[in-house]
Formats: structure tokens, sequence, C-alpha cells
């Protein structure tokens, strides 16, 4: 198998294991999490330096989950990596559980980077972190998932204008641009508009991808690995649909968040596992 | 009566945080385009890599801060008390309060002495919005030399995020030089039998007027500073208030939520004693100079007379 075949499988497992936790917990957020199951996938199995046994091993890659209702995408990868028992998965969302229903670094779970479920706040912890960075001279990158709905927080705007400010080239945004939130679709909510024109208006090296196209992921991570020096952060915005690879809950605002039945659980993973 | 000898805490803070820098240089600098005005410009100046402007933008700045004490960082972020607590409230919470991130919050332009500015700039909400959240530990320092005992106690504070609370209006001095400094931080500066006068910030040497008043009328008060609001010293509080029997608060803040709460709450569970609470009652302040404003909503030595007296009926 070529590598990205092998990408493209991992990714189809973490969707399984996204589903069944959230089946298992009876309640959660599906719609992102498998949103950007391909985008974290390709980080996590290809090009963020970390170490599962070394949580806090000084030099690694930052990844911070901004829009952190999406976490059980990233749990699943973390699980999958050992950062954790598989055991924990079947705990999300349960009282004493590490995997809370918005993640933290409150409850100590090895390789969640910051507290979130606020939107508009994790990129904020990102930019101190890529500032430290600097301020230390070290060669570790920090990158962050925010979504196309946190853009409609000013918080965000805010720490798009001090990472151009402090030249954090070593900052890497990926945008979910779904362009769905909790109360339907973005265009309605409340239009974001060409917000891939937006961050580059603020300053900031615009990769516009196909978030499911791993040759457009892959391409925009190695544009990424040569931006030191460039002194502008990078933001990845990602069309990506809500739901991807549900075909019952794909670009459907209600499957922001809710837990699928037992049916619909078996119906997802027989969808999810024929395309693979 | 002798002219008080004042000097500014928010100077104080800005030359210890000098001071603290030199030593040590995980401490970084923030503030939201208040440099100048919360005497962080001292650092600036002195360590320009290390500071950081980020604009008038302070729910970001409190992020930022968070990301850099996660790397490793000792990050102070200050402006006015109400662009610190109030403004980015939930940022604090989210991302400093919750996982427990040791950002040092110095916020000066609290309670009613800023003056002139008025009542959108009159912090007097600040202790009650900060200590209400688990992990925040919140300080008023009685002076300039209290505060410079205090930046150097959270210099070096990694347990969880402080609040400190400071002024703009030099404040009047009630130590000769900096005293010591350890959580949780209430010391008795005046002796006394009859009732407990506990204070913080502004209010501890307006409080200690009042006592040599009330002396002369042949009442005992003991005065409390009452320097960390939290963590409360619950030892020293129950110790006087055991022997007084009767109890008043004074603060530069609303009645509700600050340091007369505290008090009120620790004593209701443990010792339940009549308590007079001296602040600013339940309203917003207003443009004026800041010692007519303390006079107007009043924060006199007077008015603390009078409630002593009336406690002791």
């Amino acid at each position: 198998m070529d590598s990205i075949t092998i990408l493209k499988k991992k990714a189809t497992e973490i969707r399984c294991n996204v589903l069944r936790m959230i089946h298992h917990a009876k309640s959660g957020h599906p719609g992102g999490a498998l949103g950007m199951a391909d985008i974290l996938t390709v980080l996590y199995y290809r090009y963020l330096r970390h170490d599962p046994l070394r949580p806090d091993w000084e030099e690694r890659d930052r990844f911070l989950l901004s829009n952190g209702h999406t976490c059980p995408v990233l749990y699943a990868i973390l699980a999958d990596q050992k950062y954790f028992p598989d055991e924990e998965i079947w705990k999300l969302r349960r009282l004493g559980g590490m995997l809370q229903g918005h993640p933290s670094t409150a409850w100590e779970v090895p390789g969640i980077e910051v507290s979130s479920g606020s939107l508009g706040n994790g990129l904020s912890v990102a930019v101190g972190m890529a500032m430290a960075a600097k301020l230390d001279q070290k060669g570790y990158r920090v990158f962050c998932q925010i979504s196309d709905a946190e853009c409609q927080a000013g918080q965000t705007w805010e720490a798009a204008t001090a990472a151009v400010h402090y030249r954090l080239d070593n900052l890497c945004i990926f945008l979910d641009w779904n362009q769905c939130q909790i109360d339907g679709h973005t265009e309605e909510v409340m239009d974001v508009g060409d917000i891939a024109a937006k961050w580059a208006a603020f300053g900031w090296r615009v990769h516009e991808i196909d978030g499911h196209n791993y040759d457009e992921i892959i391409a925009a991570f190695d544009s990424f690995a040569q931006t030191a020096g460039s002194n502008k952060p990078t933001l990845f915005a990602a069309h990506t649909i809500l739901g991807k690879g549900v075909s019952f809950m794909e670009d459907d605002p209600n499957w922001h968040h809710g837990a699928p039945n037992d049916a619909q659980l078996k119906e997802a993973l027989a969808s999810l596992l024929v395309v693979s | 009566m002798a002219e008080t000898r004042r000097a500014m805490t928010r100077e104080a803070y800005g030359r210890a945080l000098l001071e603290a820098g030199k030593e040590d240089e995980r401490i970084v600098v923030l503030t939201a385009d208040l440099a100048g005005s919360t005497h962080t410009k001292y650092f600036a100046d002195a360590f320009p890599n290390r500071f950081f402007n980020m604009g008038v933008a302070e729910p970001n700045m409190m992020g930022v801060a968070a990301g850099l004490a996660m790397s490793g960082k000792r990050p102070f972020a200050s402006t006015f008390a109400i662009f610190a607590a109030g403004k980015p409230w939930e940022q604090i919470r989210q991302v400093i309060a919750y996982p427990r991130v040791p950002v040092r919050i110095v916020a000066t332009h609290a309670g009613l002495t800023v003056g002139e500015d008025g009542a959108s700039h009159q912090m007097l909400e600040d202790i009650g919005i900060m200590r209400i959240l688990p992990n925040m530990n919140v300080i008023v320092p009685a002076d300039a030399n209290e505060t410079t005992a205090v930046v150097k106690f959270i210099a070096r504070f990694d347990a969880g995020p402080v609040y400190v609370r400071l002024s703009r209006a030099p404040s009047p001095v009630v130590f000769d030089e900096p005293p010591p400094f350890e959580f949780p931080a209430a010391t008795v500066l005046s002796p006394g039998n009859d009732i407990s006068i506990f204070a913080c910030g502004n209010m501890v040497s307006v409080a200690l007027e009042a006592c040599r008043r009330l002396a002369e009328e042949k009442i005992s008060a003991e005065v409390i500073n009452v320097s960390s609001i939290k963590p409360l010293d619950a030892e020293t509080v129950i110790t006087s208030v055991t022997k007084t029997n009767a109890a008043l608060t004074v603060e530069e803040h609303q009645i509700i939520g600050g340091l007369g709460s505290a008090i009120c709450e620790l004593l209701a569970a443990e010792l339940p004693t009549r308590v007079m609470r001296i602040g600013v009652q339940d309203r917003f302040g207003q443009s004026g100079k800041a010692e007519q404003l303390l006079s107007y909503y009043g924060l006199s030595e007077q008015q603390i007379v009078v409630g002593a007296k009336e406690v002791l009926k």
C-alpha cells in the first residue's frame, strides 16, 4: 500500500472510533469530528514531531484543538497513538473519566495541550506558545484547529492580529470551513463570507484546500514546513464536510451534535467501511 | 492632622517587576496598550524582548499569557482592573483558572480612587468575580511597600493563577518597608478587644485612623490587614473575632462579593457574628476627585467610627 492509502485507512479507523465512542457516551458532537479526521490523521501520522511516551517533551510540536467539541477525533487519535489506554475512550463524558465532554489540561490528559470548549479561546493560547518558542529560539511548531464559526468571535481576530504582529511563522492553523454550526448553516446564522480572503488580508499565508484531498493536505503541510524565516503565520482554509464519510450526517447541521442510536451506528460504520 | 505620606502601588509594582525580571528570565510581561499607566514600562525598557504589548485586546492577552505560562514562562499581565478582570473574565476562567495556569494578573486603577474618569473605569466588582473562580488567588496589597513584597512573592508562585489589585492614586503608606508576605495573608496591625476591623487596600490606612479615633472614645478596635482575600486566613479572622465578638469590614469595592462577603461566609459557617460591611452600597461610582469620592460613598474614617459604634450598640 502507498502511504496515502495507509493514511486514508487510518482516518477511516479513527472515524469509526469517533462514532463508537459518541454512541457509547450517548452524547457528543460527531459532525465536526468526522470532518477533520483527514487533516488530523495526516498531522498526527505524518507531520507532528511528538512522542506519545513523553507527552511533556519540551521540543514537541503542539496541537491545540480550539473548537473543543470536536474532541472525539482527537481522543481517538491519541488513544490509537497510545497516549493513554483505549479503555479511556469508553469513559468519555462519564463522571470521573478524564476524557471530558470538552478537553482540558485540568484533567492531565496526555496529549491534550489546551482547555477548550468556549469558542474563540484556543488560538490565543496557541499564539502564546508560539511566542514562547520564538523567545526560547526553539524549533517546535504550534498547530491549532479552529472552526469557521469561531471566525464570528472577536477574540479570533485579536489573536490573528497578534500572530502577524509577532511574526509567528511557527504557527499553523487548520480552519475547519464546513459552513455549519449548531443553529444551522453559517451563511444563515452569521455569514462569515470569504474567510480565506479575510485571513490573507490580516497578513497570513493562506492555503485554500479541500480538507479531504490528501494530495492537497500534504502539499499544504509541505509548504508550511518551509515557512521558517517567512515571518508570517500560516492558515489552511480547509473546505470540509460536516459528518464526512457518513452519508446521512454529511452537511446536516443537525449532526453538529447528537449521538447515533444503535441502528444509525451500524449504518454509519457500514458506510465508512464500504468506502475504504 | 499631619499630611499623609503616600506612594503609588502601581509604581512600586513596576519597580519590583523590573527587579524580579533581572533575577529571573522566565518572567515575561504583557499589557494591553497601558505600559505607561501600569508602570510595566520599566520592565519593557529593560527587557524589550520579554515584553509584549498586545494592543487593546484583553481577551487575547489572557489567552496568550496562558500559552506563555504553559511553555515555561512566568507571565505578568497588566492593565486596568476593569479590563483585567471584567472584559476577559471568561478567558481567565477557561484557560487560566480551570487548568490552574500560573498567570499573574496585576490590575491597576481599581476602585473609586480612579477618580475623574468615572464609573466606566472604577472597577468595584473585581474581587468578587475573581475570588469566585476556583483555583484563583486574590491579593489586595495595603500600600506600595506591601505591593513590592507581593510582587516578589508571586514572581516565584507557580501553584496557580493570581489576581493582584492595585490603585491609580497614590496610596497612604502603611508599611515603612516591604513586610513579609505569604499565603494566607492577614495581619493584625493594631491589636484590640472590642471589635475586629477587617480592611484591604487603601482602606487599611483609613481603618487605622478610625482605630485611633475609636481609642479616644475608649473603644478598643483590632485592625486586620487582609492582604489575601483568597486564600483567606481563616485562623487570623476566627482568632480575632473569638476575642472581640464583633466585626466590621471595609473595602473600596461593592459590599457584595468582596472582602466583606468573604468574612461573612467564613463567620456564618464557623462563628456566627454580627458583621457591618462598609464599602460601595451596590451602586456605580461617578467622576470626582479620589478623596471626594471615598467620602461621598462612605469609605471614610468617620463612617467606620459610626459603623463600629452601631455594631457595638
